[in-house]
């Protein structure tokens, strides 16, 4: 046996260590992007959600004007604290569609009349499948589409002060 | 009080396995021998100590005493006490505290029964287990303490996690952990032979009772363990490839190496450095599961408590050990002589081959586990699964597999292939035959039809040690092996059964309506409303029958936990000698229909039926080792005591 092969357990081990070091010093990202981003959106047709919006199909989408899609539920407490955020975002230029999820159409009518209705669309999502399969994992979540129907941008959690500029940005950046 | 006496008993015990460590190690010089007197007796009270600490805790849980934090943190007076007992090791504290005690018992087990070894390599062994205790005693004191009272005594306890209220999990954590920590046996068994350079046949026959007691358990708790996953997370899956299920495989490889590679050296003298090294590198991969579990560094299903201090104290241990562990070995493996030689085609030649095999899933693992943690350094996310794991262990496992059922044939030393022509051609030719008739008859992937021609090639030539040989004669240890051998082809079976032939089903049903999944029909007689002792939850009453035969009841339920609260859903199974039929009841969508989720996995109980016989394989294989050790030593003796009288 070649001797010097006695030293490369302890090698491949520093090696780890030296990995493992550096990942404890650094800040622990729990978020989760999704990997749907620059994909276009997968075919959907969503019955309305409220009786005085349209629901939302894909083809509403694709119409040359980017959106914003806001996934959240009536029964979502941080929704109502990013609901005046959104209206400020529908105040500046934002066209905002949104997807109920697992939600009721008389519990939709309450929290629009109670908190306002930034919505041009409100599609619903009964079993999450739709937001399942644009990546997203919780509820609120907002998504940049282009005029193309491609998600551009994710923002994860409730929309906040902060947030409406980035997104009014990320916004232009997908014309 | 019970809290500062197991507090107490903690602190001594910590004491003493410094005094083990001091002792052992001053004892190593000359004129020691006083000092060493004491380190046999150190590292029993030291065992029985950390135990009275661990039942301190039981205790408490027990009493659900409110003013102890982790009691507070993790238990509620109206939980099962069943329950209760299994919150003590259900969170972090309590289960280093529970790490540490079964270490500390190992340590005062070898001290009290292992006689075989030289006394200087013996005492350099239990330096050090007392070693690698201390650093964990510190962890434990100085970190993680599970005694810590509150300044108030809580109200109420936040209860346990609802997923793991379950009988399960009350026996997997400690079957695991004996397993774990049990490698810390053959760890320091390792070191002290290193230290003292007697690496030698008795040396691997006093570690191998070691090993194989620690593999029996690491095998049942990764089956239970694999049977939890199952039927408690609803999603019919039976391995994740999940970093904590992977934890506790990478350990489990390498004490399965472990023990064949002792094997060779106990009766043969060959492969000394190698089966030093296997025995560092088994108790490291515990080690490193446990580290990489605990520190949050992986994100996984299992989030144990994550705390970057905590992974940093983990990680000087990791160094500490396993580094100083590995220096040593380099340092010393050049002066561990190469020992006895053999030929390729040898029973010798088949087992070194499938060691490395085994080194080499190993490292498949370890790097599909550890590659999130490369990439993400420069900042990619990556997630690695099945697609990764199975082609590429596959690699490995094929070969594997052929020469496992081709080994035990052998001799040792030298053979031939020619010897054993008759078996290899009846196995070969009944594998082959299954493999043209499966292909011809169904249209399943390569991965899963390989799997069901080797299991069943494998399941003939795990007992084909027996031919020409008289039944009574054959030794206990070889009854082991094979059964072991054969249990290994049924859980292969079964994983290959369940992954080509799973059916599913996700239906929309009311009440009174029916839906089919492979041969079953299932009828959703009623949804009704049930309580359990901290639960409530709606129970669908599903009538099903299987190929048109009479209707048997199972009842999903979807569960709510009060304290914490939390909603789980309880999966119903179905069990027929050829497979399992899983359901699971979900939301009532909004017109009144419910989800119901069906699997028919034909033969997937194979797979925890295959664990079970490899950990009885073990244990068969252990009885026997430890009656010819008491044996040989009554023979020794005699002899003793006859020239003893002769020389009178």
């Amino acid at each position: 046996m070649i001797r010097w092969t006695v030293w490369v357990p302890l090698a491949l081990f520093m090696l780890f260590i030296g990995f493992a070091a550096y990942q404890l010093t650094q800040p622990k990202d729990e978020f989760i992007a999704s990997t749907m981003i620059g994909e276009p959106l997968p075919q959907f047709d969503l019955q309305p959600a409220s009786v005085d919006r349209p629901g939302l199909t894909t083809q509403d989408l694709r119409d040359g004007k980017p959106r914003l899609l806001n996934v959240w539920a009536s029964w979502c407490v941080p929704c109502v604290a990013e609901a005046p955020h959104l209206e400020a975002l529908r105040r500046q230029g934002a066209d905002i569609v949104g997807v109920a999820i697992r939600d009721r159409p008389e519990d939709v009518a309450r929290f629009l009349a109670n908190y306002g209705n930034p919505y041009s669309r409100i599609g619903s999502d009964d079993l999450s499948e739709l937001q399942l399969a644009i990546g997203s994992s919780g509820v609120p979540e907002t998504f940049v589409i282009d005029g193309q129907g491609i998600i551009r941008y994710q923002h994860l959690g409730d929309v906040r002060a902060d947030d409406v500029p980035v997104l009014m940005r990320e916004l232009a950046a997908a014309q | 009080m019970i809290a500062e006496l197991g507090l107490a008993a903690l602190w001594l015990a910590a004491a003493l396995a410094a005094l083990q460590l001091v002792a052992g190690a001053l004892a190593q010089r000359e004129g020691g021998a006083e000092l060493a007197q004491l380190v046999r007796p150190a590292a029993i009270v030291q065992g029985l100590l950390a135990g009275f600490s661990f039942l301190m805790l039981l205790v408490l849980f027990a009493q659900t005493d409110l003013s102890v934090k982790l009691v507070a943190m993790n238990s509620h007076s109206e939980k099962p006490m069943l329950f209760k007992l299994s919150g003590a090791f259900g969170n972090h504290e309590g289960s280093m505290l529970l790490w540490i005690t079964v270490m500390a018992l190992a340590g005062a087990l070898i001290a009290a029964v292992e006689r075989r070894l030289p006394e200087k390599t013996m005492l350099a062994t239990l330096a050090a287990q007392a070693f690698v205790g201390i650093g964990f005693y510190a962890f434990l004191l100085l970190s993680s303490n599970p005694f810590e009272r509150l300044p108030v005594p809580a109200m109420e306890g936040m209860g346990l996690n609802p997923l793991l209220q379950d009988i399960g999990l009350v026996f997997h954590p400690p079957t695991l952990y004996i397993g774990y920590v049990g490698l810390s046996v053959a760890f320091s068994f390792a070191v002290g032979a290193l230290l003292t350079r007697q690496v030698n046949p008795d040396f691997a026959r006093a570690m191998r009772p070691w090993v194989l007691g620690a593999w029996i358990f690491l095998t049942l708790g990764i089956t239970a363990g694999s049977y939890w996953a199952y039927y408690e997370l609803g999603w019919g899956g039976w391995w994740f490839w999940d970093p904590v299920e992977n934890a506790s495989l990478m350990p489990w490889l390498a004490a399965t190496a472990l023990l064949h590679s002792a094997s060779v050296l106990a009766s043969r003298d060959a492969l000394r450095a190698w089966t030093i090294m296997l025995g560092v590198v088994a108790f490291s991969m515990s080690m490193v599961g446990t580290f990489l579990v605990r520190s949050g560094i992986l994100t996984s299903v299992h989030a144990f408590a994550v705390d970057p201090e905590r992974g940093t104290f983990i990680l000087g241990l990791l160094v500490l050990y396993i580094g100083g562990a590995l220096l040593l070995f380099a340092l010393r493996a050049g002066t561990v002589s190469e020992g006895e030689r053999f030929s390729a085609t040898s029973r010798e030649g088949a087992l070194v081959f499938n060691n490395v095999m085994l080194c080499a899933i190993l490292g498949i693992v370890l790097v599909g586990t550890l590659y999130p943690l490369v990439t993400e350094a420069f900042d990619v996310r990556v997630s690695v699964g099945p697609p990764y794991f199975n082609p590429v262990g596959a690699i490995f496992v094929v070969p594997m597999l052929i020469v496992m059922a081709v080994g035990p044939l052998l001799r040792w030393r030298r053979d031939s292939l020619a010897r054993i022509r008759l078996p290899l051609v009846i196995v070969g030719s009944v594998s082959f035959a299954a493999l043209i008739l499966v292909s011809l008859l169904t249209s399943i992937a390569i991965l899963p039809l390989l799997g069901l021609v080797l299991a069943l090639g494998l399941a003939i030539a795990s007992f084909m040690p027996i031919r020409g040989r008289k039944l009574r004669l054959l030794p206990i240890a070889t009854w082991g092996m094979m059964i072991a051998h054969f249990g290994i082809a049924v859980a292969l079976f079964g994983m290959a059964s369940e992954t080509a032939f799973s059916e599913e089903t996700l239906a929309a049903v009311e009440v009174g309506g029916s839906t089919e999944v492979g041969p079953w029909t299932v009828v959703l007689a009623e949804v009704r409303p049930t309580a359990g002792p901290n639960w409530t939850a709606l129970e669908g009453r599903l009538m099903v029958s299987y190929d048109g035969g009479a209707a048997t009841e199972t009842d999903p339920q979807s569960r709510n936990f009060w304290a914490p609260a939390q909603e789980t859903t309880e999966s119903a199974l179905t069990t027929r000698w050829n497979g399992q039929l899983y359901s699971v009841i979900g939301r009532q969508a909004g017109d009144g229909r419910w989800q119901l989720r069906l699997w028919w996995k034909p033969f997937v109980t194979f797979i925890w039926y295959g664990g079970m016989l490899i950990a009885l394989g073990g244990v068969l294989a252990l009885i026997g080792r430890v009656m010819a050790d008491l044996k040989r030593r009554s023979i020794r003796a005699r002899t003793a005591s006859r020239r003893a009288e002769a020389a009178q």
